[in-house]
């Protein structure tokens, strides 16, 4: 076997053999899982709520503000005023204009974001309303304007395909997808991109860099350890599609017998069963597999995600291996040489988010390009479809400049890797580095 | 004899210094070659352009006549340099298996191999231990396994006993020796000057990127003779035994002296002298310098740190 060969399997093996791989393997799902659960139960638990007194109604007010138990309630006729509202148990007093005033809400403590947009567009109604009923409008009509206009619309996005036929387009799972990938291209990218310096820098207190250096070159000893890790990722993400795969399958035994036979039933005719109540379930499970299944082009987007991951992993492992070659004992060293990498990798991450609302933009289409930030940020665009979001000449020179970007930040880290290396003492700065790049 | 390893007008420079500045030297097939130096006076990087880690700037590296050609040559040297180290939570069998196939052997030789040396260095008990499980001088040996398993014909040995107690030095030093009967060829890079006595075959000394001093141990040492002798006398020495042009006196004790024979006059002149006196002699032996007394006197003439110097080349 060749020497990168032996390489590669040493750092694959003794990652994959270690029990912390498989820990992080099964962890990391239900780290992600607690968080996102986490995070809505805390988004909903948070919500503020107001009890406010509203003072100086001229009449219309009373009939058309709305609270909600959940955020806002309001209080009228309660001669509270800005003196003792605390005191008869009001978070606010909301003063309604009159000749010597306009709208104000007086409080002790600031109303968040959410409570005050509530309250505006519950004015706002009351304003429409009575200016409605002015206008000859009875309120057995507007009631029933109300009525349908509080149903909310379900705006479907047919888009063409490239054949010619029309596609339902998913916005929603676009995003959910999206925001997914990026997100797991942006955290992988760290984990393993610090593994490659870590290992690097090991390598280098540990003494045995220059054994492996008299027998193979250092360029070699450094692209089998970023490769062999590259492999430790794949394996990771392999175990994590088949361990998905294995919860989706065994949540049909959760299902009740019935609704199971339903589904079949429903495959099996290819269409919609007489309506009923037993069928419901059914049904939506039904057109959820569906948008999932056919919402999104997956084997494309896994191709992608492979190949971003591979290319955003190769254009950073490099840069982490390079500083892992320039610090020494102290792992402090390596905080200050990190910033200019991690930068962009935040940065990008920033960028997507704004992608996903918009992902023609400007900012969301160069950043998708330039390779320092296009894995994580086209990772969030290709999920809006190829070609009709990202047209093919976006896809191929992101492609190609991600090439082109790994190759480059490669033969630098290799330049800067076979001098640090063998340096101790003195940790480099990276003008010190290019410098030794740029040398013959 | 032919020569292993020559090397002809070695020059590299960093960018504060002048690490090796037109080194030559010739080793011959089989023997143990000291390669001599105070710290920083650029063993190292002699070393590594040597073993291929370094590209000289200049000059010519030569292994069995033929240009030195790093990729295909590098499986005949085996390398122990000075910072060395193992991976830590490898076993020991397995981490000596993967450095001997990085050498070129195969899985089954290299087992075949360590096994082998395992024996003769009573280690069998190790092959499942993790490296972090042994002590400095364990590992020692370990590295010295590594770094001959693959039978090279160049084996360079940078501080190879340094953290070794006195049974396991010499453990080792019999190997280097049974090594270079074997006529693989050796380098010896140390500070310990008696240990260059005791075991190499010639010498180079190098001070600040230059050749010093190169020569056989024998040769260095009588170059720097100091025509001193020692003499002991069965009886005591009067002062009449001294007034004399042929030598003057180092060192006088009862019946012993230190003397520096002069130039003009023979060591046979001197016994006559004291035969004439009808003083005894007991024991008659020319002082020679050690080598550690000749390195410090080379050495010491130039300041004791190395100055950075900046060159613009």
């Amino acid at each position: 076997m060749n020497k990168i060969g032996l390489i590669i399997q040493r750092e694959y093996l003794t990652r994959v053999r270690n029990k912390t791989f498989l820990l992080s393997t099964f962890l990391l799902p239900v780290v992600m899982i607690l968080f996102i659960v986490g995070s809505t139960f805390f988004a909903i638990k948070s919500r503020e709520k107001r009890k406010v007194a509203v003072v100086n109604d001229p009449g219309y007010f009373q009939n058309n503000m709305k609270s909600d138990s959940s955020s806002v309630v309001f209080y009228f006729g309660t001669a509270a005023d800005s003196l003792n509202y605390e005191a008869k148990g009001f978070d606010g007093v909301l003063y309604l204009p009159t000749a010597s005033n306009n709208y104000e809400l007086r409080s002790t403590k600031q109303f968040g974001l959410e409570s005050k947009g509530y309250i505006e567009r519950q004015l706002n109604k009351a304003i429409e309303s009575h200016m409605l009923q002015e206008k000859g409008i009875n309120k057995a009509t507007l009631d029933s304007i109300n009525k349908a206009t509080d149903q909310a619309v379900d705006l479907n996005n047919i888009v063409k395909e490239e054949n010619g036929a029309a596609r339902q387009a998913n916005a929603g799972l676009a995003y959910g997808v999206g925001f997914g990938s990026g997100i797991l291209i942006y955290i992988t990218m760290f984990i393993f991109g610090a593994m490659v310096m870590r290992g690097v820098a090991e390598e280098k207190m540990n003494r045995i860099a220059e054994v492996i250096v008299s027998s193979c070159k250092p360029f070699e000893l450094m692209m089998g350890k970023i490769i062999g890790i590259a492999g430790v990722g794949l394996t990771q993400f392999l175990l994590w599609i088949i361990l998905i795969f294995a919860l989706i399958s065994s949540m049909q035994f959760f299902l009740p017998a019935e609704t199971l036979q339903q589904i079949q039933d429903a495959q099996a005719s290819q269409q919609n069963l007489p309506g009923g109540a037993n069928n419901a379930m059914a049904m939506k499970i039904m057109q959820a597999k569906a948008t999932l299944v056919e919402g999104v082009n997956w084997g494309m987007i896994i191709f992608f995600f492979l190949f971003y991951f591979l290319g955003g992993y190769l254009f950073y492992a490099a840069l982490f291996a390079a500083i892992g070659s320039v610090i020494n004992e102290d792992p402090q060293e390596a905080q200050s040489l990190m910033l200019p990498i991690t930068m962009p990798i935040i940065f990008a991450f920033i960028i997507l988010t704004s992608s996903l609302q918009n992902p023609n933009s400007p900012v969301a289409v160069w950043a998708s390009i330039i390779p320092f930030t296009s894995p994580i940020v086209m990772m969030g665009r290709i999920p809006f479809g190829v070609p009709q979001t990202v047209p093919y000449w976006q896809l191929g020179l992101s492609m190609v400049s991600l090439i082109g970007g790994f190759l480059a930040t490669t033969w630098f880290a290799g330049k800067v890797y076979r001098t640090g290396i063998l340096m101790y003492g003195k940790k480099a700065s990276w003008k010190e580095m290019a410098k030794w790049a740029f040398k013959k | 004899m032919q020569h292993l390893l020559e090397i002809k007008n070695l020059r590299k420079h960093f960018s504060s210094q002048k690490a090796v500045d037109d080194i030559s030297f010739s080793i011959q097939k089989g023997s143990i070659f000291g390669l001599l130096g105070p710290n920083g006076a650029g063993k190292t990087t002699l070393l590594r352009m040597i073993t291929g880690i370094f590209y000289p700037d200049e000059g010519e590296i030569l292994l069995n006549g033929k240009h030195f050609n790093p990729v295909n040559d590098i499986s005949h040297i085996g390398y122990m340099p000075e910072e060395r180290g193992l991976y830590k939570k490898m076993k020991i069998g397995e981490q000596a298996v993967y450095l001997a196939q990085l050498k070129g052997l195969s899985r089954q030789d290299a087992r075949a191999k360590i096994k082998e040396w395992f024996v003769k260095f009573e280690m069998q008990s190790w092959w499942d231990k993790k490296v972090e499980d042994l002590s400095k001088g364990m590992s020692q040996k370990l590295q010295f396994v590594t770094t001959v398993l693959h039978e090279p014909s160049l084996i360079i040995l940078d501080e190879p006993f340094s953290g070794l107690d006195p049974v396991n030095a010499n453990l080792i030093k019999d190997e280097i020796f049974r090594l270079s009967r074997m006529g693989h060829t050796i380098i010896f890079s140390t500070h310990r000057m008696e240990q260059v006595e005791e075991i190499c075959d010639h010498i180079v000394l190098v001070n600040k990127g230059k050749k010093i001093l190169d020569g056989s141990v024998g040769q260095v040492k009588q170059d720097f003779k100091e025509n001193l002798f020692r003499i002991e006398f069965e009886d005591p020495i009067l002062p009449e035994h001294t007034a004399i042009h042929l030598f003057q006196v180092i060192d006088k004790k009862d019946r012993q002296l230190v003397i520096k024979k002069n130039e003009d006059f023979s060591t046979n002149d001197i016994l006559q002298f004291f035969i004439t006196k009808g003083l005894h002699i007991h024991s008659f032996n020319e002082i020679l310098p050690s080598l550690n007394d000749i390195f410090i006197r080379l050495v010491e003439a130039t300041p004791k740190a190395r100055q950075f110097e900046n060159l613009t080349a």
